[in-house]
């Protein structure tokens, strides 16, 4: 037999290790690759822009981008426009993501409001909400008020998807157990249904709060002196690309900060999790 | 407080999952209800307990709740359903608080509960830091808390290893003999059922009927695996499951 005549051939050849095929498919933390592909790509800009290969016209010196920031430190600058950009997220991320969070558990909680508000919600998540822009101005103001609809408008939506989501997964066996042993309607939601849907509600806060880091930009692009969207916008308009990318490296500053203390916070608040 | 079943039938839709079960469950008594899967055990159980609704047929309670008992009916649940973000603590807490037992009476019931699962030192673990059969012993320890008049066990250990099985069937053992409780214990296992049950009920597959209420009158603190009459009872429970078992595996699951 061709099988027997196979294994014995085998069997001459003495014993072999198995061969290991398990391997793979398992994430690691590798913090500083992150780090050495910023590095790299940089240093690799920084090279094809002095050596010239990279025109003036298309990117910016890192170098120089670094010297605009310090002199936009130095000037104080920075702050003046820090300070309202960061008033105006952390007033409409606040506006919108509580208001999300709460629409989505009553969503979540009550099969009316469910069928009420989950068609509605579906009909305004993919609404640009840039284009509301003048609208908001008419209805808030040309002021703070736009500003603050406009990130609160675009941070709700994705927080209550988020958050009817993350209630719908509480594990329906722990409601039961909260059910057979007499508790209240209102304890079963504060202690089971709500500390059950914290991962969901904390990964939609992630999505959520880029977002506003994004419409921050189209917040300011009316009515804003100051601001690093409006710094950006006009560094745009001028075609200063060194002023621009330190704007933009600011905003990706912002972003990092944002979903670093998101993994605080879960860190924190979900220890629980296997 | 007894608990009797008047004639309850159950329909889910067009299927028929329970036909006219009518069942006395005396205080003090450990019953055993097992059948093959899908026989509408469970479900049974959840009618005892409120949880749901029977189509026909009643659920009644005989005589009032003794004194102390805040949750009468209280579950212990196969999956455990412990809080996975509170302490052993405070999964027996939270049983309490809604009670208005908060402070020092808490803590003296939660010391006591925990001291009978023999779990006092692992007060502040958390779930995922337990192992099954402890996990069980948490879910045993928060209904002892409420001090229950009928404690309903929903296959409490089929989802252990079948030593901490052993053990912890020991543990109900033990804890049967310091204080008395009454019990409804759903299980497919004919080994606890022989162990535990002071009555067992048969079920047939679906609909579940009653076929057969086997008593066994040796004290269960006498019962040694390998027992023979033990033994001779869990034989003639299995000759009277086995063919329904078979036919309930070859059974198509609808819906």
């Amino acid at each position: 037999m061709a099988d027997t005549g196979l294994s014995r051939n085998t069997n001459t050849a003495g014993p072999m290790e198995v061969r290991f095929r398990g391997g793979g498919f398992a994430p690691k933390s590798r913090r500083w690759v992150g780090v050495l592909v910023f590095v790299v790509l940089i240093a690799l800009i920084q090279w094809g822009t002095e050596s010239g290969w990279i025109s003036a016209l298309t990117l910016p010196k890192p170098t120089d981008v670094l010297a605009t920031f310090g002199e936009l430190w130095q000037s104080g600058l920075l702050f003046k426009h820090l300070q309202p950009s960061l008033t105006r997220l952390a007033v409409g991320a606040a506006i919108g993501a509580s208001a999300g969070i709460a629409i989505g558990i009553l969503i979540g909680l009550f099969s009316y409001v469910r069928a009420g508000l989950v068609p509605l919600v579906a009909a305004i998540f993919p609404i640009p909400k840039i284009a509301l822009l003048p609208l908001f101005v008419i209805w808030f103001g040309i002021d703070e008020g736009s500003k603050y609809a406009l990130i609160a408008f675009g941070t709700f939506t994705p927080t209550v998807v988020a958050t009817y989501g993350a209630v719908d997964n509480v594990d329906r066996s722990l409601i039961r157990m909260g059910q057979s042993f007499g508790l209240s309607w209102l304890s079963i939601v504060r202690k089971i249904v709500l500390p059950g849907a914290m991962p969901g509600i904390l990964s939609g806060l992630r999505i959520s709060l880029a977002i506003a880091i994004i419409l921050l930009v189209a917040a300011e692009m009316l009515g804003a002196e100051y601001g690093i969207g409006a710094y950006i916008l006009e560094a745009g308009a001028l075609y200063d690309l060194e002023r621009l990318f330190a704007g933009v490296v600011i905003l990706s500053l912002l972003g990092v900060i944002v979903s670093a203390s998101i993994g605080m916070i879960e860190r924190r608040v979900l220890g629980w999790r296997t | 407080m007894d608990i009797r079943l008047e004639s309850v039938s159950h329909h889910y839709g067009e299927t028929e999952v329970l036909r006219d079960i009518s069942l006395d469950i005396p205080a003090g008594q450990i019953v055993c209800l097992v059948g093959p899967s899908g026989c509408g055990k469970s479900t049974l159980l959840r009618f005892i307990g409120g949880l749901e609704r029977p189509s026909s047929g009643r659920v009644l309670q005989l005589g009032e709740a003794p004194e102390g008992c805040l949750n009468p009916l209280t579950f212990v649940f196969q999956d455990f359903a412990l809080l996975p973000w509170r302490s052993v603590c405070g999964n027996v807490s939270l049983v309490l608080e809604d009670h208005g037992i908060r402070g020092n009476r808490a803590k003296a019931i939660i010391e006591d509960v925990l001291t009978r699962t023999k779990l006092s030192d692992f007060a502040d673990a958390l779930p995922k830091q337990l192992s099954g059969g402890m996990k069980q012993r948490v879910a045993i320890a928060r209904a002892l808390a409420v001090n229950p008049a009928v404690m309903l066990m929903d296959e409490p250990l089929s989802a252990l290893d079948s030593q901490t099985r052993e053990l912890l069937m020991d543990d109900l053992v033990s804890l049967w003999n310091r204080q008395p409780f009454t019990a409804v214990y759903v299980t497919h296992n004919l080994a606890e059922a022989v162990r535990l049950g002071h009555t067992i009920v048969v079920l047939s597959r679906r609909p579940g009927k009653i076929r057969e209420i086997v008593t066994i009158d040796t004290p269960i603190e006498d019962r040694r695996p390998g027992d023979p009459v033990c033994q001779r009872k869990h034989d003639l429970l299995w000759d009277l499951m086995r063919e329904e078992a078979r036919a309930a595996d070859e059974e198509l699951i609808d819906g």
